[in-house]
């Protein structure tokens, strides 16, 4: 992508929306959206990057980037996202706090705008002695809500945070991160509020296995107003067994799962196929629970299953978001028709 | 110490009160200290805030003290060092992410706000912390920065803010004819029409 690739110059976001991104159309226009997570490759290879992000595109209104999650290393967030987005599809860029300052990330933010990206998920990030590194040093020179507040300045006020100009603002849809089912719950949804004060359009949550407990946690949501003024997309995803389980609950920080679930994943026979049924009904029971904007499909490893998970809980209702390229990467994979 | 620091927010209402009492005696010495030098206090200020804040909350000297809108549990003790509240790995009973023997920082910070009567405070979204004042007293700063605060207020009850964007407006007339964009403070029988009839 050299000189046949000129940076293309972006008009102005649409009428009451603050970015290009298709994610946020399709949140205000009152659909409800899917979004997936992908597994980035631990690689050079842009080939790497489309394979892991075909299935969930026919699928996604837009795919995340994530940014090292769990403090392993992979390829960065920003160039995934940027080769995505350059080969049309929409992609949700992670921003950790745990790995860069603030001279880097905002930095960064311009870099992953100027190629296109328009919707940023700014998340605190796991400690990094959970990773495969753990002796690295731990930055976190922002937290969610500093770095969620300093884009929408770069981007609302045209400045860095040290009040120098911006002469083109990036045009980001601003994302961030809850987790209604861990503690302290009572005060999960004024932390949400204090988010969309400083900046959250949308939000994507930890992984929802109780049911209940989100439910309480939406009611909270709809007590503050909150779902009015926020996107929220619930976090889902297949368990592969009732050993997988147990390990994500006690080795991944954040993650609630009922015993009973666990005991059903442990009576099934096909267990991958029961971890599948369980994730489509707690899609279809999300979808019933007043102001949920979406789900965020987390199948960390079972990326094959996203696809048929999503068709099956008929949350699309025929919708097909897919792939909107301006021009594909190489010649080989034809893009589709632009819109 | 963890077992002060837990003890200082089960008793967070009472600390709140004793802050607030520091707060305005730390005002009340602004002119003192600005008469000695704000730069020559610093250093000895400083180490004893160290000492007193360290015993208390295991304060780490930021220089940006927060303890007020966090339930008077430090948040600099949290080993991200989030300043806005907690991060999605807390453990389950309130344990923290990195540390799991300790109890998160913010659920502290929540109980603690529920006990005080600025507790609400908790609920703002405060900036990045500037890694340039590490070291420095907070204590200082907000004497300076209150009493800042309360002679613009002053100022501006009195109308001098409005004379100096006048004065400020026409540096001409200012320069050849003073009295037409005045700067000095005036007597109140000079600006009070009411007190001028008596």
């Amino acid at each position: 992508m050299s000189q046949s690739d000129p940076s293309p110059a972006y008009a102005p976001p649409p009428p009451g929306h603050v970015s290009h991104s298709r994610l946020e159309r399709v949140l205000r226009a009152g659909r409800f959206a899917v979004t997936a997570e992908l597994n980035p490759p631990d690689s050079a290879d842009p080939a790497d990057v489309f394979e892991a992000a075909r299935p969930l595109a026919e699928v996604a209104d837009a795919i995340n980037a994530t940014d090292a999650s769990g403090a392993n290393c992979h390829m960065s967030s920003i160039g995934i996202s940027a080769l995505l987005t350059r080969a049309g599809y929409s992609t949700v860029y992670q921003i950790s706090c745990r790995d860069r300052n603030r001279i880097a990330i905002q930095g960064d933010v311009l870099g992953a705008a100027a190629m296109g990206v328009s919707n940023v998920l700014c998340l605190t990030g796991d400690g990094v002695g959970v990773g495969d590194q753990p002796g690295a040093k731990p930055v976190f020179d922002f937290d969610s809500l500093t770095l969620l507040r300093t884009i929408r300045t770069m981007r609302d006020q045209g400045m860095f945070l040290s009040g120098r100009r911006i002469t083109r603002p990036p045009q980001m849809f601003l994302g961030a991160a809850e987790n209604p089912c861990i503690p302290p719950l009572d005060w999960r949804p004024e932390r949400l509020a204090k988010k969309v004060e400083a900046g959250a359009e949308f939000i994507q949550t930890n992984y929802v296995y109780d049911i209940p407990l989100f439910e309480a946690f939406m009611a909270r949501v709809r007590d503050l107003g909150l779902d009015r003024r926020v996107f929220i997309l619930a976090g889902v995803g297949p368990l592969a067994s009732a050993k997988a389980a147990r390990w994500m609950r006690s080795s991944v920080p954040g993650i609630h799962i009922p015993d009973a679930l666990i005991e059903r994943m442990e009576k099934a026979a096909k267990p991958a196929e029961e971890g599948k049924r369980i994730c489509i009904e707690l899609i279809q029971r999300i979808r019933q629970i007043p102001g949920v904007a979406g789900v965020h499909v987390m199948a960390y490893r079972r990326e094959h299953q996203v696809s048929e998970i999503i068709l099956e809980s008929g949350v699309l209702e025929g919708r097909r978001p897919g792939r909107r390229g301006r021009r594909a990467p190489d010649s080989a994979d034809g893009a589709g028709g632009g819109t | 110490m963890y077992r002060m620091r837990l003890f200082a927010v089960r008793h967070a209402r009472a600390f709140e009160r004793i802050y607030a009492a520091v707060e305005r005696v730390m005002i009340a010495l602004d002119p003192l200290f600005a008469r000695i030098g704000y730069d020559r206090v610093e250093r000895p200020v400083a180490a004893v805030e160290s000492v007193v804040k360290g015993f208390l909350f295991d304060c780490r000297m930021c220089g940006q003290c927060a303890l007020s809108s966090t339930g008077m549990s430090c948040p600099m003790n949290c080993p991200k060092e989030l300043r806005n509240g907690p991060c999605g790995g807390v453990r389950p009973g309130g344990y923290c992410e990195v540390r799991p023997q300790m109890r998160c920082v913010w659920v502290l910070a929540w109980e603690g706000a529920q006990r005080m009567k600025g507790g609400a405070r908790i609920h703002e979204v405060l900036p990045p912390v500037d890694r340039t004042l590490a070291g420095s007293s907070s204590w200082l700063r907000v004497s300076r920065e209150k009493a800042a605060e309360r002679r613009a207020a002053r100022a501006a009850a009195r109308g001098t803010a409005a004379r100096e964007a006048v004065a400020r407006a026409f540096p001409e007339a200012r320069a050849s004819e003073p009295a037409t964009a005045p700067l000095a403070p005036e007597p109140p029988a000079a600006v009070n029409r009411e007190e001028r009839r008596r």
